[in-house]
C-alpha cells in the first residue's frame, strides 16, 4: 500500500512541477505560505494533524503524567473491563493499567514509524541522488539492484530481512526502513533526472556552482515536494508494517507496552477482554488514518490541480 | 506481442536470479549454525563439524548458493528441520492454501471496488460519493490484522455464523465448508485493496468521462447507462488492471497476517512458524516461492496491460 502512495505522491509533484512552469506564481506569497494556506482550508487534513499533535504530545509526556507504571503487574486486578476505579481504559491479563500502555505504546510505534522514515528516506536520497546526478555505469547497477529490491512484496522483504538478523523492535524498525529505501531512492532519481536538464541547473553549472552546491540548493530543494507527501503517507504504512511485524512476533518483545505486541497478547482474551483486542488495534488505525488525511492533504495543498 | 512476451521473459531471468541470491544472502546472514540447529544444543562438536561438511556448510557462499541454486531447479529445496520432510511438496500445498484465499480476496476487491469507483464517479460530489471516499481513506488505514481480529468478533463471536479459524470443520470436509471458513481471512484482506481499487477506479472514470467522445456520446443522445457501461467503462478500467496487478504484492504480505489471525494452514503462516523456530530451509523456501509468484503476477500484469490496450504496442 505504501507503494502506491509514494508513487502517487511522485506524479503529483512532478505534476505540481509542470503547474509551476505553466503558470509563473505572481503573487507576492513564499510557495510555502501558499501551501499552508490551502492546508489550513482542508478540515479533514486539519483533524488528522490536530489528532496527531495530541497523540504525539500525549505519547511524548507519558512518563511525566500521573499515569500507572505501564510494566508494573497486578494479578488482583486482571482483565478489568474499562471504567474501574484507577483504570480508565481497563487492565490486560497481568493486570497492567491499558491507558498507561496505550500511551507509552504509542512513543514506541510513532517513533519506529518517523525514524523508520527518516532512515529510509536519508538513504533513498543519498542513492537516488548517486544515481540520477553522477549516474554513470552506477545508474543502471543501482536501479538493477533497486528492481531486485521492488521484486518482493514489501512486508515480504521486511520478514526476509528480520528472519536474517533476528527479531526484536530494532531490526524490526531497520527491516522496514530498508524496504521504503528503494521507493525514495526512484522518487530522487525521478526528480533529478527531470531536473537536471533544465535550463536553471545548467545555468547554475555555467556560473561554476558546485556540485554540492547544484545538489542541495537546486536539486533536492526542488524535489522535495514529493518527497513530503511520500514520507508523510509512508509513515502510516511504517506503523502498520512494524505493528505487524509485532503482531507475528518478529517485532517488540513482550513486556514491551507496543501496540502489535499488545495486541497479539490481547487476542488470546477475545472472549472476556474485548477491549484488550480492540484498543491498540484502535489506536494503529487512528494514528493511521490521521496521517492519510494528512498526506492527502498535503499533497491537494502541494497540487491543487489534482484536488479531487 | 510475441516478440514482447519473449522479451519480458527474458528479462525476468535476471531479476529472478537477484531475488534468489538475495534470499541466500539473507539466510546466510541469519544468526546461528544450521547444522548445530538441527543437532540440538547438546550435540558434540564432531558431529556437528561432521554435519557441516556433509551438507556442504564449510565451502564458500557462492559454491553454496550454485549447488542451493542447482537444487531448487531439480526441485530439490532441501528438508524441513523442524517437520522433518522435504521442503517443496509442503511449502507447494501450503501454497495452495494461500492462492484460493488471496483468489477470493481478489474477486471480492474488484467485485465491490470497482463498482462503488464507478458509482462515486458518475455522482461525483453527492453525499454518496463523499462517504465511499471518507470509506475509502478508513479502508486502507485498518490494519489487516486488526480487521481480522473484528471481524472474528463480530462474525464468530457476537452473531456466531462462520468459522473463525482454521481451513475446515473435523468430519465436515468439502468445498462449501471450505469457502465458510475462507470468507473472513478474505474480507480481511480484500478491505484494503477494495478501497484503493474504487479510489483509481473513481479517477480514472473521472477523466474518461471528461473526454471529447464521451461528450460525443451525450451529444447524440445515448443513454447514460450505455455511454457509462460501453464507453467510460472500457477505457477507465485499463489504469485499474495496474492496480489490480500491485495489490497482489500488498496481498502476498497481508496474507501472511491473516493466516496467523485466523490459523489459516497457508505459506505465511509456515513461514512465521519457520522463523520464530529458525528453520532456515523452510524459511528459504517459503520466501523464494511467494517472491517469485510475485515476479510473475507482475509479469502477467504487464502482458493484461498490453493485450487490453491495443494503444500499446509493446516491442514493436
Amino acid at each position: 500500500m505504501g507503494n502506491e502512495a509514494v508513487v502517487e505522491a511522485s506524479q503529483a509533484a512532478s505534476s505540481a512541477r509542470e503547474a509551476g512552469r505553466q503558470a509563473p506564481d505572481t503573487r507576492a506569497h513564499s510557495p510555502t505560505y501558499d501551501v499552508l494556506r490551502r492546508l489550513r482550508r482542508d478540515h479533514a487534513a486539519l483533524a488528522g494533524a490536530t489528532f496527531l499533535l495530541l497523540v504525539v504530545v500525549l505519547s511524548a509526556l507519558a512518563p511525566a503524567l500521573a499515569l500507572k507504571d505501564p510494566d508494573a503487574t497486578n494479578l488482583a486486578q486482571r482483565l478489568l473491563p474499562p471504567g474501574r476505579a484507577g483504570y480508565v481504559l481497563g487492565s490486560d491479563e497481568l493486570g497492567r493499567d491499558l491507558l498507561s500502555r496505550l500511551m507509552w505504546g504509542g512513543r514506541v510505534s510513532l517513533t519506529v514509524g518517523f525514524s523508520a522514515v527518516l532512515v529510509a528516506m536519508a538513504a533513498g536520497v543519498v542513492i537516488g541522488l548517486i544515481a540520477g546526478y553522477f549516474g554513470g555505469w552506477l545508474d543502471p547497477l543501482i536501479m538493477r539492484l533497486i528492481d531486485i529490491l521492488m521484486a518482493f512484496p514489501s512486508l515480504l522483504l521486511a520478514i526476509a530481512v528480520v528472519a536474517s538478523l533476528g527479531p526484536g523492535l530494532s531490526n524490526a524498525m531497520l527491516a522496514v526502513s530498508i524496504v521504503g529505501i528503494p521507493y525514495y531512492a526512484r522518487i530522487v532519481r525521478g526528480s533529478v533526472l527531470t531536473l537536471r536538464s533544465q535550463e536553471f541547473v545548467q545555468a547554475a553549472r555555467v556560473v561554476g556552482a558546485s556540485h554540492s552546491r547544484i545538489i542541495l540548493r537546486h536539486i533536492l530543494a526542488n524535489s522535495l515536494a514529493p518527497l513530503v507527501v511520500a514520507a508523510t503517507l509512508d509513515v502510516g504504512w511504517m506503523i502498520m508494517a512494524a505493528a505487524g511485524l509485532s503482531f507475528l512476533g518478529l517485532g517488540a518483545q513482550p513486556p514491551t507496552a507496543e501496540w502489535g505486541v499488545m495486541l497479539s497478547s490481547g487476542r488470546q482474551y477475545i472472549r472476556n477482554a474485548l477491549h484488550l483486542s480492540v484498543a491498540p488495534g484502535l489506536m494503529i488505525f487512528l494514528v493511521v488514518l490521521a496521517l492519510n488525511f494528512l498526506g492527502d492533504g498535503l499533497r491537494d495543498a502541494l497540487d491543487p490541480r489534482l484536488r479531487r | 506481442m510475441t516478440r514482447y512476451v519473449v522479451q519480458r521473459l527474458l528479462s525476468l531471468l535476471p531479476v529472478l536470479l537477484g531475488v534468489t541470491l538475495l534470499v541466500f544472502l539473507v539466510m546466510q546472514l541469519a544468526p546461528g549454525d544450521p547444522a548445530r540447529i538441527m543437532l540440538g544444543a547438546h550435540a558434540n562438536e564432531e558431529s556437528v563439524t561432521q554435519l557441516r561438511r556433509d551438507l556442504g556448510l564449510d565451502q564458500p557462499w557462492y559454491v553454496q548458493f550454485a549447488r542451493w541454486l542447482g537444487g531448487v531447479l531439480r526441485g530439490d529445496w532441501g528438508r524441513s528441520i523442524q517437520l522433518k520432510r522435504e521442503v517443496l511438496p509442503y511449502i507447494a500445498g501450503r501454497f495452495q492454501n494461500s492462492a484460493y484465499l488471496m483468489l477470493l480476496a481478489i474477486f471480492m476487491a474488484c467485485g465491490m471496488g470497482v463498482p462503488a469507483g464507478i458509482l462515486s464517479a458518475v455522482r461525483q460530489y453527492s453525499p454518496g460519493d463523499r462517504i465511499a471516499m471518507v470509506l475509502v481513506l478508513i479502508g486502507f488505514s485498518t490494519p489487516v490484522f486488526w480487521l481480522g481480529i473484528i471481524l472474528q468478533i463480530v462474525f464468530g463471536l457476537w452473531f456466531g455464523i462462520l468459522p473463525v479459524s482454521g481451513i475446515q470443520t473435523p468430519g465436515q470436509a468439502g468445498t462449501l465448508d471450505l469457502l465458510l471458513h475462507m470468507v473472513l481471512p478474505s474480507l480481511a484482506l480484500a478491505t484494503a485493496p477494495m478501497a484503493i481499487i474504487a479510489r483509481m477506479t473513481r479517477s480514472s472514470m473521472l477523466e474518461v468521462i471528461r473526454q471529447d467522445y464521451m461528450r460525443t456520446a451525450h451529444a447524440k443522445g445515448l443513454a447514460e447507462r450505455v455511454m457509462i457501461g460501453r464507453h467510460a467503462l472500457r477505457n477507465s478500467l485499463i489504469p485499474v488492471v495496474t492496480i489490480i496487478g500491485l495489490q497482489v504484492g500488498y496481498l502476498l504480505g497481508g496474507d501472511i497476517l491473516v493466516e496467523l489471525v485466523f490459523s489459516y494452514p497457508g505459506i505465511g503462516l509456515a513461514m512465521v512458524t519457520g522463523i520464530l523456530a529458525r528453520d532456515f530451509p523452510l524459511v528459504q523456501g517459503a520466501i523464494l516461492m511467494v517472491a517469485a509468484s510475485y515476479v510473475v503476477v507482475n509479469l502477467v500484469t504487464d502482458l493484461a496491460y498490453a493485450y487490453i490496450d491495443p494503444r500499446i504496442r509493446y516491442g514493436e
